[in-house]
């Protein structure tokens, strides 16, 4: 049980418990996760267990009609250009704020940061106020705009963190070379902080994909991404084609996370 | 003296030959800088300005407001008041502005708002004198100093009355504040319920997550990565997917009723879902890997000799523990707490889908304003009140921790 041989019987016993209650708790993360899948598969229009029969009719619910298939449309859309305008200026102020003469490095990162403490509807609030005035409501660029905002600390966490482990002798051998700051950026500084990049993009792309509370004050039936039409449908009238939805979508969010976890050895393989 | 006069300047050199590289580096952030202020900043100072704007009263009926600056507070306003009163409610009945006003007044005054409505309604097909008369014969209360003290208070396009009707307190018509009546006092009890709950969610996730975060550091690498995907899973499945499974989970009929009656603990299934008990579990459930892994990174850094040296030195097991080992991972549970702290106070997700009316939180009562009762005011007031809570903790975590130690996964 992973105690040292001087152990004595108390302590083993109580090594025990722990790791009982230990399990305990991993099941408890782990396993109302998984309690959709099964449901999604059902026959049933109750979520009933076990599951009486399997079927795969909520799934051809969930792509029979536009419903859902123009929310996953319109989340994949928004994401999307979400990462880009994310990455991009997370990665630049990333560069900025790691040089050791950033000035008001403090409090400048605590604003950047702030979007993720912020509680979300203050956030979607203040932009139903605000991009209301500018036109901006119920349409995609407002909604990109916000995202972003929220998407931009999660990029210049895993790019800062990353660039702490960059070697700057590099970029100033490059220099002295005569190679332009662009050039330094793209040919190698870049290669060498791309995994940190490519996990802030991915930490960006989920962040906007299930984004529900501002995506519900600033849009409209037209942008209707796909958490807000589970949100509505859970709160209306729950129906197993939720089910079917959120099974798709733990998949889909197990590869992201699967693909960060490759990202991040490639970077420590990179070290 | 000359040498101290040398030092100056050579620091001065030296600051000014860094300008050019200080620039550049904060160059490099200046587009997001900027962006965060248009996009996130900006609409966050329009929330708190519309938890003070008071646009109605001047735009509606502004030389009635002149007028009553004569007014002593005492009497009856004089003649010329109910004139020009008449004369713009005439023109908001018109502009069909003078539901909008009498909206407004009717959040300090109740019934202005249908004595408003009928007021401009007479003034519009009847404009004729004397005024004063015909505002009585309508109505009494117009007759009212209070009324009209509230009126007047309201000449400004500020008004304390959101941000302090947020907080349960209301402005008397001489001008001094009170709490108001008991069985209104709601803010005050939903802002309580908000802070219980974060505090409840995160003692809960202190208590389940200190000894995974511990089991950790400690199992072979094997058995902790797989630890470690059970831990982060959870945090890249899509939020509403965890609050749709504890919806299911929850429900009278769901299988957390179904294992309780199974094994015997009740004989009727219990109202899980809807409830302080279901927002409270699904909440922890969202929580734990944002607890567990900040005190997972500061255990790590603890050298595992440590325990070996006390115990050697003679020290028992739980005397080691709590002597050598917990107090280094303060720090830890400092910063997973004050994050799961902060991140709580601001749900609203979970509380709506699985909560009952008594669990909805500041959040969920914020939207209520924006949405069904379209009183901005108070939905940004309510605002104002959460922000500054949620900033106060973060202020403490800056301090306590910082927010470079902010790591994902």
């Amino acid at each position: 049980m992973w105690l040292p041989s001087y152990a004595t019987p108390g302590e083993r016993a109580g090594r025990i418990a722990v790791l009982v209650f230990v399990v305990a708790v991993l099941a408890f993360l782990v396993a109302p996760l998984f309690v959709v899948v099964p449901l999604s598969f059902s026959n049933d229009p109750f979520f009933t267990f076990p599951v009486p029969k399997y079927s795969m009719r909520w799934y051809e619910d969930f792509f029979a009609g536009n419903r859902w298939t123009d929310g996953v449309l319109n989340s994949f859309l928004t994401a999307s250009l979400t990462t880009v305008l994310a990455t991009v200026l997370g990665t630049m102020a990333s560069l900025g704020i790691t040089r050791p003469d950033f000035p008001w490095r403090k409090p400048v990162m605590a604003l950047l940061i702030s979007p993720m403490i912020v509680p979300i509807v203050i956030v979607a609030v203040g932009g139903y106020l605000f991009f209301g005035r500018l036109g901006l409501t119920n349409t995609r660029l407002g909604l990109v705009l916000a995202h972003t905002a929220l998407a931009v600390p999660f990029v210049v966490i895993t790019v800062t963190a990353t660039l702490s482990t960059y070697d700057a002798n590099l970029t100033r051998a490059a220099q002295s070379l005569g190679a332009t700051p662009l050039v330094v950026f793209f040919r190698v500084t870049l290669p060498s902080i791309l995994p940190g990049v490519a996990s802030g993009a991915v930490f960006a792309f989920a962040t906007s994909f299930d984004e529900v509370v501002v995506a519900l004050f600033l849009t409209g039936a037209e942008q209707r991404t796909l958490p807000v039409q589970m949100f509505s449908g859970i709160r209306d009238q729950i129906n197993p084609t939720i089910m079917a939805a959120a099974s798709m979508l733990l998949v889909f969010s197990t590869a992201l996370f699967l693909a960060v976890g490759w990202l991040s050895n490639r970077s420590r393989a990179a070290k | 003296m000359d040498t101290t006069l040398e030092k100056i300047k050579i620091l001065i050199a030296v600051r000014e030959a860094a300008r050019p590289a200080r620039r550049a580096a904060f160059s490099l952030a200046l587009p997001l800088l900027v962006f965060l202020i248009v996009t996130f900043v900006a609409p966050i100072v329009l929330l708190l300005f519309t938890a003070v704007n008071n646009p109605e009263p001047q735009a509606v009926i502004p030389q009635t407001l002149a007028a009553l600056e004569r007014w002593d507070g005492k009497a009856m306003p004089e003649e010329a008041v109910f004139a020009a009163l008449a004369k713009e409610l005439a023109q908001a009945q018109q502009d069909r502005t003078a539901a909008l006003l009498g909206k407004r007044f009717n959040y300090e005054v109740p019934g202005m708002r249908s004595r408003v409505v009928s007021a401009a309604r007479m003034a519009l097909a009847n404009p004729t004198g004397p005024y004063r008369e015909r505002f009585l014969a309508l109505d009494a209360e117009w007759g009212s100093p209070a009324l009209w003290a509230v009126v007047k208070r309201n000449a400004g396009t500020l008004t304390p009355y959101y941000l302090l009707n947020a907080i349960d307190l209301q402005q008397e018509p001489d001008g001094s504040l009170q709490r108001v009546e008991a069985d209104q006092r709601v803010f005050m009890t939903i802002l309580g319920r908000t802070l219980f709950v974060a505090f409840t969610v995160t003692f809960l996730t202190l208590v389940l997550g200190y000894p995974v975060a511990y089991m950790l550091t400690i199992a072979p690498s094997g058995v902790a990565r797989i630890m470690m995907l059970c831990v982060l899973l959870p945090l890249w499945t899509s939020l509403l997917v965890r609050t749709t499974a504890w919806v299911v989970l929850l429900q009278t009929d769901g299988v957390i009723n179904d294992a309780l009656l199974a094994l015997g603990f009740t004989d009727h299934r219990l109202q899980l879902i809807f409830s302080r008990f279901g927002t409270v579990a699904a909440m922890t459930h969202i929580q734990l890997p944002f607890t567990i892994l900040p005190i997972y990174s500061v255990m790590k850094s603890i050298p595992p000799t440590q325990l070996r040296a006390a115990r050697s030195l003679g020290a028992g097991p739980l005397s080691s523990f709590w002597k050598i080992y917990a107090p280094q991972t303060v720090p830890g549970v400092m910063a997973g707490g004050l994050i799961t702290f902060i991140l709580s106070l601001g749900y609203y997700i979970t509380p709506a889908l699985v909560g009952g009316p008594g669990d909805q939180m500041v959040s969920n009562f914020i939207s209520i304003y924006i949405n069904r009762d379209l009183n901005w005011g108070l939905a940004s007031a309510l605002g104002v009140i959460l922000l500054t809570v949620t900033i106060a903790i973060y202020l403490v975590f800056l301090r306590l921790v910082g927010a470079e130690k902010l790591r994902m996964g």
